[in-house]
């Protein structure tokens, strides 16, 4: 491992070290914040009992769905808008403020119409999500040099085949950045959706455990939701990390 | 058709090629009337001033741009904004695909072209191989240097074994001894392949080294204001930048150039060469 993971390592280690220690001593109450070392005993118990495993099947398979929903929706919906430069410069300005509007005052709004089900969930983690996802793809085309677009026509080729040979490689640096903020902003949305308002799902547990004082089962959930997300963002970090590397572009 | 006919690889015929203005300004007129007629086999040097349309030319023979006016012909078939089968071309960027490796990059063409794997492999190691880049097959081209990476682009032209080939200033983003020794490829590979040359140039001394003539155009819009004939025998290499009428045909070329240059520099910034 190089210099630079070992010192991730250590601050990590540091900063749960630290937590727990606070916590032993009592400089945090153990009604407000329980020792990791036990949030952690809590979330062996809980996967080991299955207590939570329908919850955490529905919350990680709606977060799926989301994800994928954007990253597939959000891609074809750039190459259409890239397409059509007027469509495009209308509907810049509202893709440049998307994000300043609270997306979750339409959450009401959804259950009106689709019930409390997993519809309007699904529906809030693909607005968090595809947004970013389009964002992602106008930009990655437009940076798709010039010249591969001769090279197409060189080669006689139609337009989806560039599409799909050239552009979309040349571009998968910057969907790659839209599928990784995609996921994050998917996960946010279906996670903050269940603990408005929601039948089931691990938001809704987390705020049931919440409502009951019950701080080790809130805890665990919440850790098991940190290190899904973690490593989930990790990975794709890892998968684009490589590829910058193989084309030479240097990425922090 | 005549002997003489079967002679001319391509050719332009009074074609002029006209931008049409941005809003509010006026139409750009960036090229000709041109007339060239390429022989076959031969390598022909396109030199001029910055923006007189020497990479517009090159684009209006390629099909990739349709002329305002005029024809242009391949191989005796009219070309119209379509790039024929037969014709390669040489970018001066960068156009290696930098998500394949270099083997890759040149089977890329061939695998488009549905030709057989044993077929694909046989053409794509032998084109390396002739490129110096045998020992690179399997790297990427972000690992390579901006020579090794034209040369990438060369072999992804060569496999297809055009029988003409345009070069839109390929060295332009190389140093000189390296533009030297690239030269002396581009001549080897003239030579195996027998292809037509087309190089577009602002290096005088790289067009007086490689090609049998060479054109020197005006500044915008570009005419050919004379064709110097260089005479070189066909077996030759960057040594020739040491015979004594080398320098007679770069002063030549200058003494065409200087002063569309020197209008070009007065309408700098208009359009791109």
């Amino acid at each position: 491992m190089s210099r630079v993971g070992w010192i991730r390592i250590a601050v990590l280690v540091i900063a749960i070290g630290l937590l727990e220690l606070c916590c032993r001593i009592g400089l945090i109450d153990h009604r407000v914040v329980i020792p990791p070392s036990q949030m952690a005993d809590a979330l062996v118990r809980l996967l080991i009992s299955g207590d939570a495993n329908d919850q955490i099947v529905r919350t990680f398979g709606i977060v799926i769905i989301a994800a994928l929903t954007s990253v597939v929706a959000g891609f074809a919906l750039g190459l259409i808008i890239h397409a059509l430069p007027r469509v495009r410069q209308s509907l810049d300005p509202f893709f440049a403020t998307y994000y300043a509007v609270p997306i979750f005052i339409f959450y009401p709004v959804l259950i009106v119409i689709f019930g409390l089900s997993v519809i309007p969930i699904v529906l809030m983690g693909v607005a968090t999500a595809i947004v970013a996802m389009i964002i992602a793809t106008l930009n990655g085309l437009d940076r798709v040099p010039q010249v591969l677009t001769k090279v197409a026509r060189v080669h006689r080729m139609g337009t989806i085949a560039t599409a799909l040979l050239l552009k979309l490689p040349a571009a998968a640096p910057h969907l790659f950045t839209g599928v990784k903020l995609a996921v994050s902003y998917a996960f946010i949305g279906v996670i903050a959706s269940e603990f408005i308002l929601a039948p089931a799902g691990l938001g809704r547990v987390i705020s049931d455990a919440y409502s009951d004082f019950n701080n080790r089962r809130m805890y665990a959930l919440m850790l098991l939701l940190i290190i899904v997300a973690t490593a989930v963002n990790m990975a794709l970090h890892v998968v684009d990390q490589r590829w910058a590397e193989r084309r030479g572009i240097a990425k922090p | 058709m005549t002997a003489r006919d079967e002679d001319i690889h391509a050719s332009l015929s009074g074609v002029t090629r006209v931008y049409p203005g941005a809003a509010g300004t006026p139409p750009v007129h960036a090229l000709g009337p041109i007339d060239l007629e390429l022989k076959r086999g031969e390598f022909f040097a396109v030199v001029g001033p910055s923006g007189c349309g020497k990479s517009t030319l090159l684009e209006v023979l390629a099909g990739l741009q349709q002329p305002t006016a005029g024809t242009v012909t391949f191989e005796g078939r009219p070309v119209s904004g379509k790039v024929s089968d037969g014709i390669g071309v040489v970018f001066q960027e960068d156009a290696s695909f930098p998500w394949l490796t270099v083997w890759d990059n040149a089977a890329f063409g061939l695998r488009r072209n549905g030709v057989a794997a044993a077929d694909i492999r046989r053409r794509v190691d032998d084109a390396l191989a002739f490129m110096g880049l045998t020992d690179f097959a399997r790297a990427y081209p972000a690992q390579l240097s901006g020579g090794m990476r034209q040369r990438v682009c060369i072999s992804r032209t060569l496999v297809l074994q055009p029988r003409l080939i345009l070069l839109d200033e390929p060295f332009g983003a190389l140093d000189a001894q390296t533009r030297l020794l690239m030269g002396d490829e581009v001549l080897r590979l003239w030579r195996r392949t027998g292809a037509t040359i087309l190089l577009i140039t602002h290096a005088l001394d790289e067009a007086a080294m490689l090609a049998d003539r060479i054109g020197a155009m005006s500044a915008r819009p570009g005419r050919f204001l004379d064709i110097v004939v260089t005479g070189w025998p066909r077996e030759r290499d960057s040594k020739i930048v040491s015979e004594a009428g080398f320098a007679e045909i770069t002063g030549r070329l200058w003494d065409n150039l200087r002063g569309e240059s020197m209008k070009s520099l007065g309408h700098s910034g208009v359009m791109a060469g």
